[in-house]
């Protein structure tokens, strides 16, 4: 078309395609008789999953906020008598939150986690601003068996030093063994 | 009696080309709907044709709103000359014979001319709107009807010096035995091209270009004065497919040998809704081009295209006269 | 200047350098872990690999150590080829091994020298399946948080922390896998400056514990350039915020002050700021002696119709900045201005002023102290008077050390070789005080004497060194090691409150300048703006001389008095500010913490912190700098000179009601005093742009900004905007190429933590590429300050000692003392006395003692000192119990039977409770 030169051939081929759709199903589902199969991986409302122990996964790294596109994440990190990390407070504004998922991805113990639901209209604004204890669910989501903790080489109230996944026991600096 | 018809027909087409230009909203969008995979309105009534009812109720119950900083009088009388054009337009076509508001040997003229009165409501509705993107699209609607119109005039020419006459009537009954789809094919292509443009459709719709302009010249307007805009439309389309069918496609008359199993109106109003149906399946299909592709293409084709047709169809006739 | 080609681009470096500091100089990433610029290499990370040629036609090469590696003329290396890369990926995944899966839980996630080399050299992948090394933590004080798990034994901590510090608690144990960085069992880490361990730890071992209690990514910090307010060294600092509380503070680089380190009254001594004791509201006195909350309108309103048209008197604080008592000092005018000292420190800082405006000798900053080789200490406890200057003396012993090695031909970044030349051998430092000093250790000769015979002994030095022997032999012996040096330095200060002492270290640096010695002199002051407070007061036109105590005396002959930022306690005995109090006049205070001066006033105003406000301070060196406000006070507080300057403008004041900006007032100071004339120079001025942009004060990567507020309401408020300072409170514009006084964080693209700094220095080492921040205010004339010797005729009685003070880094300091880690470091109060005399009392460390000076009597907690002058006794200085203390007063003492010694502490661990 530029400058005249094609004759439109592209143009009619088009047409020709889409008078082609006349005969095809539609492909839209007739939501909400009708309710669309999401797959578990589907992004929609976020949530913060618990450990095969019950305990809070989220240990309050920051790497979820830092990685948000719009920045709607802020949490406070805060500790525990044990010395483990839990998020004094944790906030998700989902009326800024675009479902990309990359909080997901980045986060390092499993807990946050997108959901296939995303029947989360609000009248109000100011409810689609979710606490701790709006995102907080009662299982472990999608990979049952993680606990953070078990892995990591910090300490904790159940688990000394040396106890953690493939670790040896602490050594004795003063031992003059090899 | 008789002089009651026109007078009556006039009001039929009044209140019809109304409620037709409203039916058509929704039918466009089930279309598109169809080539889209998709369902369209579905929901209001039957066939979710309800939507068209729902439309119109909202738009009539918005705030009737002009901006602080436009031009208040222009503001508001830039809409209604896109309809009274249009509707002015229609008093020229010959549905059937005999049921035409009036048949002035000048039919054609008078068509042109009111079309292009339309560009009027366009600009003015930019320009009233003291709004950059209004204002832009203002432009673009100008620049694009100015130059459209030279070959959109032109390329009817073919189609005058064959039936010899501006009066639509006669143009239909020189189709009786073929009609100018096959002989004027050139003049047809450069007729439907210009005809999108002048009723700016997509994939001509510049002027509104909701990627770049927001929603171009009618960017400040609302409620009713926006939708006295998209009646403006869509009657321009309709009246664009009466034209198209009156000039190229015989106009009433039916197929042959078939032609006179139903009556002349039947097969007006069926030829007008398939060329209908080719608008919006133009609008489903073809992505908007670049401005400066579409100036290129009035100029360096289609005037060309037209001016090669004229001469043709000219040397033709001389030649057939020579011969005759 | 020798060329050396890297990857076969030629290099102009600087003779004497090492390849990495040539790398690092042209830019170029070469990653390492054991270096610091600041204390040399030792080679034993093998990070900083490349591949070194013999010449063109080598092909091979062979792996050295940058670090290591002298340049020399035509010297040809790689850094990019194969086995260079391969080799340091390697050692990477090697210090891997055992490194923890703990960066999610670390506090040094997101700054962390080891993640961004990890990254640089590209490992990705453990491939070794073994176990991990564990190791148990240590509880190391309030202030450092050990987990050893994290270390990849790089030595660093060791060497900064006895090597450079000078701390002999902590250490590296053990060997091979099983190296451990600790101390010998658990408790409090000794130095004054172990809080630099978390900044030069290239990984997570030790991070900064208080911070971890409320910790922050660094990227989600807001953070403006701020001056230290914990003495008067004046160290550049970088506070931290988030969700409106300071989270933390870290160094910012100044070449000429403080360099890479703080001491840890700076970096831990402003969590006061987010205290309870902090004022919300105003409060205006109501008859029963309560306070009344009142909004800022009103509480300015009241103070203006008390104020306007009446007779006003003004105490100006050396802790707040110079605008704000320069608009006090306006705004009641300066006959009725005091400056808010002490009246002895009043003297003594005068006598400073007119010092630093004459003398011979150079006034030096800590870069120039560290080229010393030889020092004299003339009363000072400088660890703890102020501590950065301490930690440059340290350095300066080491000239000795260095001279050695030029001898030899050792460059001076060869660190192991340096110390192993010298050993024990160091440049002369003679300390002479009344009480031990912690600068002992490194000092060649100690002398306990007590104030009076300070200034003797000084003024005997002189004499000795103008060719007069002393019959005093120790004096002859340090007059000669003075005499032998080439970059003396004398160091005195107003600790002791001695104006003799000042003068007779005047004498003896002058002396060495007549001696054609490039003499320094460095004179410590208490706070962090009482030099910019003399030299505002220090007006040569005016005869004003209005002091504390003078105003308490006259106290009815005003309507109104108002107190800037000053705990009158402090300034004078309790019973004249009791005067002030009960006479019939309106005190109008306002400062930042609750103390007995608000209480006492019938109008209180809350003050917004250093960390809230604008300001310029101006250090003992002379050298002004100003701090930036890292956030916005909460709504009801505002900074000092807001308050004076709303106050001005309500009373209608010719001067001062048609200033708005700080930047105005700076204008106005600045053509207020000849003294004050290059203030306007100090940092840009709030029309000051990068390329269009303003200074961002958060970083490009600050999180959570459509969050943070949103449980208050979904509708974002605008971010606070900055009219007054050419920094803003956005990740909006550049924070790079700006001058040295507007670097609020060191951020580099793959250099996340610390150790970018190098990014922004113009070399190596060396100054900021934006230039040094500060401007000198005082250039002296040279024509002499020393003031002849005041016979001093020694008053004792029996059974009577003289008490001299005894600074302590943690405590002395009236604002870092209410930060809860701080105060535990600070203890209880003291008083000092030597072995022998705890003998004769029958006392022993944490008995009591009642000290009787005049006619009160208080019980003290005793502490043994090492050396003691004769007959004196040591006081804690700054502590709330002996403010009324005075030093020199004759005092006796008598052991407190009814004392209870404080049951120890019990230490408390890291440790999880299960495994206690």
């Amino acid at each position: 078309m530029d400058g005249g030169s094609g004759i439109m051939l592209s143009e009619l081929r088009t047409m020709w395609e889409v008078l082609k759709h006349t005969f095809t199903k539609a492909e839209t589902v007739q939501y909400p008789e009708e309710m669309p199969y999401l797959s578990p991986r589907y992004r929609g409302r976020i949530v913060l999953t618990r450990d095969p122990d019950g305990e809070e996964r989220c240990v309050a790294c920051n790497l979820c906020a830092a990685v948000c596109p719009v920045d709607c994440i802020a949490l406070q990190k805060e500790t525990r008598a044990d010395g483990t990390w839990y998020p004094e407070f944790f906030r998700i504004n989902f009326s800024r939150c675009i479902m990309c998922g990359m909080c997901e991805e980045a986060c390092p113990t499993y807990a946050i986690q997108l959901t296939p639901d995303f029947e989360m209209c609000e009248y109000d604004r100011q409810n689609m601003v979710y606490e701790k204890e709006n995102l907080l669910i009662n299982g472990v989501g999608k990979y049952p068996d993680y606990n953070f903790y078990r892995v990591s080489g910090m300490q904790t109230a159940t688990k000394d030093k040396g106890e953690a996944k493939n670790e040896a026991a602490p050594i004795d600096p003063k031992s003059l063994l090899p | 009696m008789s002089e009651l018809i026109p007078v009556l027909l006039a009001l039929i087409i009044l209140i019809g080309g109304v409620i037709v230009a409203a039916v058509l909203t929704w039918f466009e969008r089930r279309l598109l709907g169809v080539w889209q995979d998709r369902y369209g309105p579905n929901r209001l009534g039957p066939l979710g044709i309800g939507q068209v009812l729902a439309d119109m109720i909202k738009l009539l119950f918005k705030d009737d709103w002009v901006p602080p900083f436009a031009d208040k009088v222009v503001f508001i009388f830039a809409p209604t000359a896109i309809v009274v054009a249009m509707m002015m337009g229609f008093a020229v076509v010959p549905f059937a014979p005999g049921m035409m508001i009036i048949d002035v040997n000048i039919g054609l003229l008078f068509f042109l001319g009111m079309t292009s009165l339309a560009v009027y409501s366009v600009l003015l509705g930019g320009l009233a709107s003291n709004n950059k993107y209004a204002l832009l699209g203002g432009l673009r609607s100008a620049a694009q009807m100015v130059s459209y119109e030279v070959f959109m005039g032109l390329s009817l020419m073919g189609v005058v010096m064959m039936s010899g006459s501006f009066s639509l009537v006669a143009i239909v009954e020189a189709q009786t035995d073929l009609w100018f789809c096959f002989s004027q094919i050139l003049g047809l292509i450069v007729f439907v091209i210009a005809g999108i443009a002048e009723s700016h459709r997509l994939p001509f719709d510049l002027p509104e270009a909701e990627h770049e302009l927001t929603a171009g010249f009618h960017t400040e307007y609302g409620g009713m004065k926006f939708a006295m805009f998209m009646l403006g439309e869509y009657l321009g389309l309709m009246l664009i497919s009466c034209m198209i069918v009156t000039l190229f496609f015989g106009g009433w008359h039916g197929p042959a040998l078939i032609g006179h199993w139903l009556p002349p109106l039947f097969w007006f109003g069926f030829k007008v809704f398939f060329v209908i149906c080719f608008f919006v399946l133009l609008r489903a299909a073809i992505p908007r081009p670049r401005y400066d592709q579409l100036m290129s293409l009035g100029w360096k084709v289609m005037l060309p295209i037209t001016l090669i047709n004229l001469v043709i169809t000219g040397a033709v006739l001389l030649w057939m006269e020579g011969a005759g | 200047m020798p060329t050396i080609y890297v990857d076969d681009q030629a290099l102009e470096v600087a003779q004497g350098e090492n390849i990495l500091e040539a790398c690092l100089n042209a830019g170029l990433d070469l990653p390492y872990f054991c270096w610091h610029p600041a204390m040399g290499s030792i080679g034993s990370c093998r990070q900083c690999a490349v591949v070194q040629y013999q010449n063109e036609e080598d092909t091979k090469g062979r792996i050295v150590m940058g670090c290591m590696t002298p340049v020399t003329e035509g010297a040809r290396f790689s850094l990019n080829t194969d086995n260079a890369s391969k080799f340091r990926e390697a050692v990477v995944e090697s210090l891997m091994l055992n490194h923890p899966h703990d960066c999610p839980v670390c506090g040094e996630g997101g700054e962390c020298h080891l993640q961004d080399m990890t990254v640089m050299v590209g490992h990705r992948d453990r491939r070794y399946t073994g176990k991990k090394n564990t190791h148990r933590n240590q509880y190391l004080g309030p202030l450092i948080h050990h987990e050893m798990n994290r270390c990849i034994t790089c030595y660093r901590c060791e060497r900064y922390y006895r090597d450079y510090a000078g701390g002999n608690d902590l250490a590296a144990q053990a060997s091979h896998d099983h190296v451990y960085f600790g101390r010998h069992e658990e408790g409090v880490l000794q130095s004054e400056f172990s809080g630099n361990l978390v900044e030069v730890c290239p990984t997570g071992v030790f991070t900064d514990k208080p911070f971890l209690k409320h910790y922050s990514r660094k990227w989600d910090l807001q953070s403006a350039p701020s001056i230290c307010s914990g003495c008067a060294v004046g160290c550049n600092i970088a506070p931290a915020e988030r969700y409106g509380k300071l989270k933390r503070v870290h160094n910012r680089y100044n070449h000429e002050v403080n360099g890479y380190f703080l001491c840890d009254r700076g970096r831990f001594g402003s969590g006061y700021i987010n205290s309870d004791s902090r004022l919300d509201y105003a409060g205006i006195k109501k008859p029963d002696g309560s306070f009344m909350a009142v909004h800022q309108q009103q509480a300015i309103d009241t103070a203006v119709e008390w104020v306007k048209n009446k007779k006003v008197a003004g105490i100006g604080s050396p802790r707040g900045s110079i605008e704000a008592n320069y608009l006090l000092r306006e705004l009641v005018g300066a006959a009725n201005f005091v400056p808010g000292f002490s009246d002895r420190e009043a003297g003594i800082l005068k006598a400073i002023v007119r010092i630093l405006k004459t003398t011979t000798a150079i006034n030096p900053s800590i870069k120039q102290m560290e080229t010393a080789d030889a020092i004299l200490i003339l009363g000072e406890d400088v660890t703890n008077t102020a501590p950065r200057v301490a930690l440059g003396l340290r350095q300066a012993v080491r000239n000795k050390a260095f001279e050695l090695a030029a001898q030899m031909g050792l460059p001076q970044w060869q660190d192991a070789a340096v110390r192993n030349l010298a050993q024990d051998q160091r440049s002369p430092m003679i300390i002479v005080s009344a009480t031990d000093t912690r600068l002992d250790d490194v000092a060649s000769q100690c002398i306990s004497l007590s104030p009076d015979d300070i200034a003797a002994f000084g003024y005997g030095v002189a004499e000795a060194l103008s060719g007069r022997k002393s019959q005093d032999e120790m004096v002859n012996q340090v007059a000669a090691v003075l005499a032998g040096a080439n970059n003396p330095l004398v160091i005195s200060g107003a600790s002791m409150l001695h104006e003799g002492i000042v003068n007779s270290a005047v004498a003896v640096a002058e002396q060495l300048h007549s001696c054609d010695k490039p003499s320094m002199l460095s004179l410590c002051v208490a706070e962090s703006n009482s030099l910019g407070l003399a030299l505002l007061v220090d007006d040569p036109n005016s005869d004003a001389n209005m002091s504390i105590a003078n105003l308490t005396k006259q106290a009815s002959d005003f309507d109104v008095v108002i107190v800037l930022e000053n705990s009158l306690e402090r300034r004078g005995l309790s019973e004249q500010i009791d005067s002030l109090y009960k006479a019939n006049t309106k005190v109008i205070s306002m400062d930042i913490l609750e103390n007995t001066t608000l209480a006492n006033s019938d109008l209180v105003l809350p003050a917004a912190s250093y960390a809230e406000s604008q300001g310029t301070v101006v250090n003992s060196e002379g050298r002004a700098q100003r701090y930036f406000p890292v956030y916005q006070p909460s709504t009801e507080r505002l900074p000092s000179w807001q308050w004076l300057l709303k106050l001005a403008v309500g009373c209608e004041h010719g001067g001062l009601a048609n200033l708005e900006y700080f930047d105005q007032v700076v204008a106005a100071c600045a053509n207020s005093q000849a003294a004050f004339g290059r203030l306007v120079d100090v940092a840009p001025m709030r029309d000051y742009r990068n390329q269009g942009l303003k200074v961002p004060r958060q970083t490009h990567r600050y999180s959570g900004r459509t969050a943070m507020h949103a449980g208050v309401s979904v509708h974002e408020p605008q971010q606070p905007q900055d009219s007054q300072s050419p920094l803003t409170f956005s990740m909006e514009g550049l924070n790079r190429e700006s001058p040295a006084a507007l670097m609020p964080y060191v951020w580099s693209p793959g250099w996340n933590s610390n150790q970018s700094l190098q990014k922004f220095q113009a070399e190596v080492d060396g100054p900021l590429k934006g230039g040094t921040a500060g401007v000198h205010l005082i250039s002296s004339d040279a024509s002499g300050a020393v003031e002849p010797a005041v016979p001093i005729t020694p008053t004792l009685k029996p059974h009577h000692w003289r008490l001299v003070p005894v600074h302590q880094v943690h405590g002395s300091d009236e604002m870092s003392v209410n930060t809860d880690e701080i105060a535990q470091l600070a203890g209880r109060a003291f008083i000092a006395v030597g072995a022998k005399l705890a003998e004769k009392l029958g006392v022993t460390e944490g008995d009591g003692l009642i000290v009787a000076p005049h006619n009160t009597e208080l019980s003290l907690q005793v502490k043994i000192l090492s050396r003691v002058a004769k007959n004196c006794v040591g006081f804690s200085a700054g502590y709330l119990e002996t403010l009324d203390l005075q030093p020199g007063d004759l005092v006796t003492l008598s052991k407190d039977e009814a004392w209870v010694q404080p049951t120890s502490t019990v230490i408390a661990t890291d440790r999880g409770p299960a495994h206690v």
